[in-house]
């Protein structure tokens, strides 16, 4: 997914000459051709994430459409002030490129673990939040994001996750209906798309028919799209590679609070509990070690039928 | 030094918005007052008929607590009606506590302190690309200076050769708690910034013929950024505010004291 949003940049700036790229200190190798072909539009400006942000929201505020990349947690945290005033207050049009959305790290410790990216800014009036499933869908979500108006934040997942993601345009704001069902349905986001999948079919080997909803746009929200896809089901789980508190799971649960659903469905969220996740590991493992994976999914599904 | 009438004006003017808001960061505004003046008569080039005209300078007040002094030189030059002076953080009023950028003529909202010379970095930066030669001037506090992210925008725009942009330290020495060598010391500032890669200029921020001479050396040295450390006093114009702690911000000003204001800049002649 990461080579697939270089690769985009890179293709996006050829064909238009707003588009700036800003790194951080990244790889030696990243987006080689851009610098080369571009170099007054490829900047690589230091550890430095509250300068790069503002700097971005400059050169936007002067027409220019600006792609920033650097890992998840700095990219968020360290510089969320310059995000809230100079990106979001501002309008401003640049993008945010975060490696290692969720557990990526999971091999670098806590001060990796994008856990909360989500949840902080979409308590931020005007950012916008995608999540794709996978780099096919990163193709199809990147030329959307050139002349579209104000901050967006790109969450990337590990890289070479299953292509699974349904293939239709794509739309900044819409959810996907990926599979219809009658028993429940679960609501996702980003390469848990994949994780959701497998327990639909886990599931389905039981007599179980559930709906998936993707959802690559966690803000804004579709809505419209999730109450259609709930009023047909009496149980909805949200999975997501992110705490339970703020993200995808709390913002559905508002919706369908909202709508009056709080008696007639089940629902429960999936996701990295209230805690700093321990240990190393593998993305692979501390989704294990937090359940979120396909078993798991299945048996909540089922215990909330019971 | 004694305040010539502009200066004196410009003062009661911030003063009577102050009168009509009932709260402002007047010795802040005080304390920057000759280099608005200077800036915004003889050196910034702007359209008030057409404020984001491309090829404006780019002034961004980053110390933006002291906005009273800039509204007050914005509607002077017909920004926006004098009449929004008096409604200063009036719920239908175009003028808050801090600027924004909904307002004509101000170029960035700031009020967090260490915002803007990150974003005029990249103004600054566009405007090399763009081989525009308009300039980008930044006004930052002292206190302000405390912020990593002014010296993460120095060290930036040093590394762009960047002599279109010129940040202005407005250097008053007082802080809200006390003195800056209290708080934060920044000395030896000057040094600072030359060892950040800046042209370095010091002048005295009250001086009219010190500024103006200042300002007409810009770049001070080609492929580098120019910095200008302004020598003022916090509360400049009116003897019982100056240096004065107990003034920082105020929220409720009695009549008594309006009066004491405004006999102060008299007086100041």
């Amino acid at each position: 997914m990461r080579k697939v949003v270089m690769d985009m940049v890179y293709e996006l700036a050829k064909k238009d000459p707003r588009i700036f790229f800003i790194g951080s200190d990244l790889g030696t190798e990243v987006l080689k051709n851009f610098k080369q072909e571009m170099p007054a539009r490829f900047l690589m400006e230091g550890i430095s994430e509250q300068h790069l942000i503002g700097m971005a929201a400059g050169l936007a505020a002067e027409g220019k459409i600006v792609y920033l990349n650097t890992i998840a947690t700095f990219l968020t945290r360290r510089c969320f002030e310059q995000i809230v005033l100079d990106l979001c207050l501002h309008k401003t049009n640049v993008r945010l490129i975060s490696s290692g959305g969720g557990i990526v790290y999971a091999p670098l410790g806590p001060t990796h673990l994008a856990i909360d990216d989500i949840a902080i800014l979409r308590a931020v009036p005007n950012m916008t939040i995608l999540a794709p499933a996978d780099a096919e869908e990163m193709r199809r979500l990147m030329p959307a994001t050139v002349d579209y108006l104000g901050p967006i934040y790109i969450r990337l997942g590990k890289g070479g996750d299953p292509i699974v993601a349904p293939n239709l345009p794509f739309e900044i704001g819409k959810g996907y209906v990926v599979r219809e069902g009658s028993d429940a349905l679960i609501v996702t986001t980003g390469v848990t798309l994949k994780t959701a999948l497998d327990a639909a079919d886990v599931l389905n080997q039981e007599g179980i028919t559930v709906s998936i909803l993707h959802l690559p746009t966690i803000k804004p929200l579709d809505t419209k799209t999730i109450l259609e896809q709930a009023v047909k089901v009496p149980t909805i789980v949200v999975v997501e590679e992110h705490t339970i508190l703020g993200g995808l799971g709390s913002a559905v649960a508002e919706v369908l609070m909202e709508a009056g659903f709080t008696d007639s469905k089940k629902f429960k969220r999936i996701g990295i509990p209230d805690v700093f996740p321990e240990g190393y590991g593998s993305q692979a493992s501390m989704m294990e070690k937090y359940g979120i994976t396909a078993k798991n999914i299945a048996e909540t599904v089922k215990k909330l039928r019971e | 030094m004694k305040l010539d009438e502009r200066s004196r004006q410009l003062r009661e003017q911030m003063i009577r918005v102050m009168e009509k808001g009932k709260r402002g960061h007047l010795p802040s505004a005080f304390s920057m007052t000759e280099i608005l003046r200077i800036l915004y008569d003889e050196v910034l080039r702007y359209n008030p008929a057409d404020p984001l005209w491309k090829e404006r300078d780019r002034f961004i007040l980053s110390k933006g607590h002291g906005c009273i002094a800039l509204y007050v030189l914005l509607a002077e030059k017909s920004f926006f009606p004098q009449e929004e002076l008096w409604k200063f953080c009036k719920p239908d009023g175009l003028l808050g506590g801090h600027p924004e950028r909904h307002i004509p003529g101000v170029e960035w909202g700031t009020g967090s302190l260490g915002h803007g010379l990150p974003v005029g970095v990249g103004f600054a930066l566009n405007a090399k690309y763009e081989k525009a030669n308009h300039r980008v001037f930044v006004l930052v506090g002292d206190g302000e200076s405390n912020e990593g992210s002014v010296w993460e925008a120095a060290l930036s725009a040093s590394k762009h050769k960047l002599d279109n942009l010129v940040v202005i330290v407005d250097y008053n020495k007082q802080m809200t708690y006390g003195t800056t060598f209290e708080v934060q010391d920044l000395e030896p500032l000057a040094e600072k910034w030359k060892s950040f890669g800046f042209g370095v200029r010091e002048v005295d921020g009250h001086d009219l013929h010190g500024l103006r001479s200042v300002f007409s050396q810009v770049p001070f040295a080609p492929g580098k950024p120019n910095v200008i450390i302004c020598h003022t006093v916090k509360g400049k114009g009116v003897k019982f505010i100056e240096r004065n702690f107990s003034w920082h911000h105020k929220s409720s000003v009695g009549e008594e004291e309006m009066k004491l204001l405004y006999e102060g800049v008299k007086n100041n002649a």
